[in-house]
């Protein structure tokens, strides 16, 4: 009876399994090439009915992903890695304990968990540059930049980041002498990385918000310097 | 494995499309498959090794095409099914067969808090004698498994610097199979960017790479 019931579901999946090919290939011939907004309908109705299945099978609780979507579009994103900047901008005794033990520092201003585990910050000067991305697949510091925009998972980021980081940068507008050396940190195992930039000039009266306010997720990741003018600059 | 997944060093990709004011999802399927991914990865039925293999799998045309949910969708699911939570039928159907009464615990959104808070750290605290120490000169393997690996292609036979020891963590090449965690320590190895690509590459640049000991032999 188990080996009937087994094989019953053997052929099932199989069937399934094709079906749901050709179905990846028509959402992808609609939605192929950038509109993020033309989300094949196919896809929406796809995950509809995979929620509610889950849903009624007792494996997820609507609230529950309710709460993570809301997390991470309103409390966990890059104001916190912003503010951990302009602490150590300020503060020589807390950006010493940042850059030697990373985790405990960052955990001072209350942030840590997921995909933030193992930190790392990297200090830019006017002679280094840092520079992260993961090539092998989107490992990027959530608890102190929120997830990771689609530039960065995306394969010409990936690819070109390890052999062109200069060309990479050049691309976001930062143009960097010789003499200053780039360290890209291909960020593929557990540990996360994060970008200290450095404190633009001019900025010496500014109040700790102030200057967190000047702070931007792609200056956290090195692909952009801080300045003090953000407007018409990349998020 | 060789997958196309292993980008570092590819030309073609085309230029960084770089979004202004990007949202944190661009529709809300993408927000969903987020959160079930996240949900249904809290149940410990796999690892995240585990996960990161399955988008490997994907086949190379469906890897570059996809969206980048769509293959934590395709992947969640593959994972699902392999682990009993759900049959392909009823993902076809959207019909539940049998209400799971296996069930462990199911994340509540109380508890979602505690649950991103805690994270899910892969360092382990048991002794592990380090191979390596700072500032000794090493080979990344040339090795090449068809399974899942955190070794990029790119370094492979290079030669590098131990530049710190990060300590002990879980292995991705045994724990992404079940075959168990393996810890072992992890260094930051520093190679100078001519070492990996050449005279076309600027002379004082390098790039650092995160390895496990079984990645590395001495030089």
């Amino acid at each position: 009876m188990t080996t009937t019931r087994r094989d019953f579901l053997t052929a099932a999946t199989a069937a399934a399994g094709a079906a749901m090919t050709g179905d990846f290939s028509h959402a992808n011939a609609q939605g192929h090439d950038h509109e993020h907004q033309a989300v094949p309908s196919d896809l929406t109705l796809r995950v509809k009915a995979l929620e509610s299945l889950l849903v009624e099978k007792g494996l997820v609780d609507r609230a529950a992903l309710d709460a993570l979507i809301d997390t991470y579009e309103h409390k966990i994103g890059p104001r916190n890695g912003a503010r951990v900047v302009a602490r150590a901008w300020v503060d020589p005794a807390y950006k010493q304990r940042l850059l030697t033990d990373s985790n405990a520092a960052i955990a001072e201003l209350g942030y840590g968990g997921q995909q933030g585990e193992h930190m790392v910050v990297v200090e830019n000067s006017p002679k280094v540059h840092n520079l992260v991305v993961c090539t092998l697949c989107s490992c990027y510091p959530w608890s102190v930049l929120g997830l990771p925009p689609v530039w960065y998972k995306s394969a010409p980021y990936r690819s070109r980041s390890v052999i062109d980081p200069r060309g990479v940068l050049r691309e976001f507008g930062l143009e960097l002498p010789e003499d200053v050396e780039v360290r890209v940190w291909d960020s593929t195992a557990e540990l996360r990385y994060l970008v200290l930039p450095e404190r633009p000039a001019g900025t010496e009266k500014m109040s700790e918000e102030e200057l967190a306010a000047l702070v931007t997720r792609d200056a956290m990741v090195g692909v952009a310097k801080v300045s003090l003018s953000q407007a018409g600059g990349p998020a | 494995m060789n997958g196309v997944h292993d980008m570092g060093g590819m030309h073609g990709m085309g230029p960084i499309q770089h979004e202004k004011n990007e949202p944190v999802f661009h529709a809300s399927w993408e927000g969903r498959v987020f959160a079930l991914d996240v949900a249904i990865d809290s149940r410990d039925k796999w690892t995240g090794d585990a996960e990161r293999h399955q988008i490997e799998l994907i086949s190379p045309a469906e890897y570059l095409r996809m969206r980048y949910y769509e293959k934590w969708l395709a992947a969640l699911v593959e994972l699902m099914v392999k682990s009993d939570l759900v049959t392909r039928a009823e993902i076809a159907s959207g019909k539940a067969m049998d209400r799971s009464s296996k069930t462990s615990h199911v994340l509540t959104a109380a508890e979602v808090p505690a649950a991103i808070a805690s994270g899910a750290p892969a360092s382990r605290n048991v002794p592990a004698a380090p191979h390596f120490r700072a500032g000794q000169r090493v080979r990344a393997r040339n090795m090449h498994p068809v399974g899942h690996t955190r070794l990029p292609r790119y370094v492979r036979g290079k030669l590098g610097t131990i530049e710190r020891d990060h300590g002990v963590f879980v292995f991705p090449d045994t724990n992404a199979h079940f075959l168990g965690e393996k810890p072992q320590h992890v260094y930051s190895v520093r190679f100078a960017a001519r070492q990996l690509w050449g005279e076309q590459a600027a002379p004082m640049d390098c790039v650092y790479v995160d390895l496990w000991d079984d990645y590395l032999e001495s030089a």
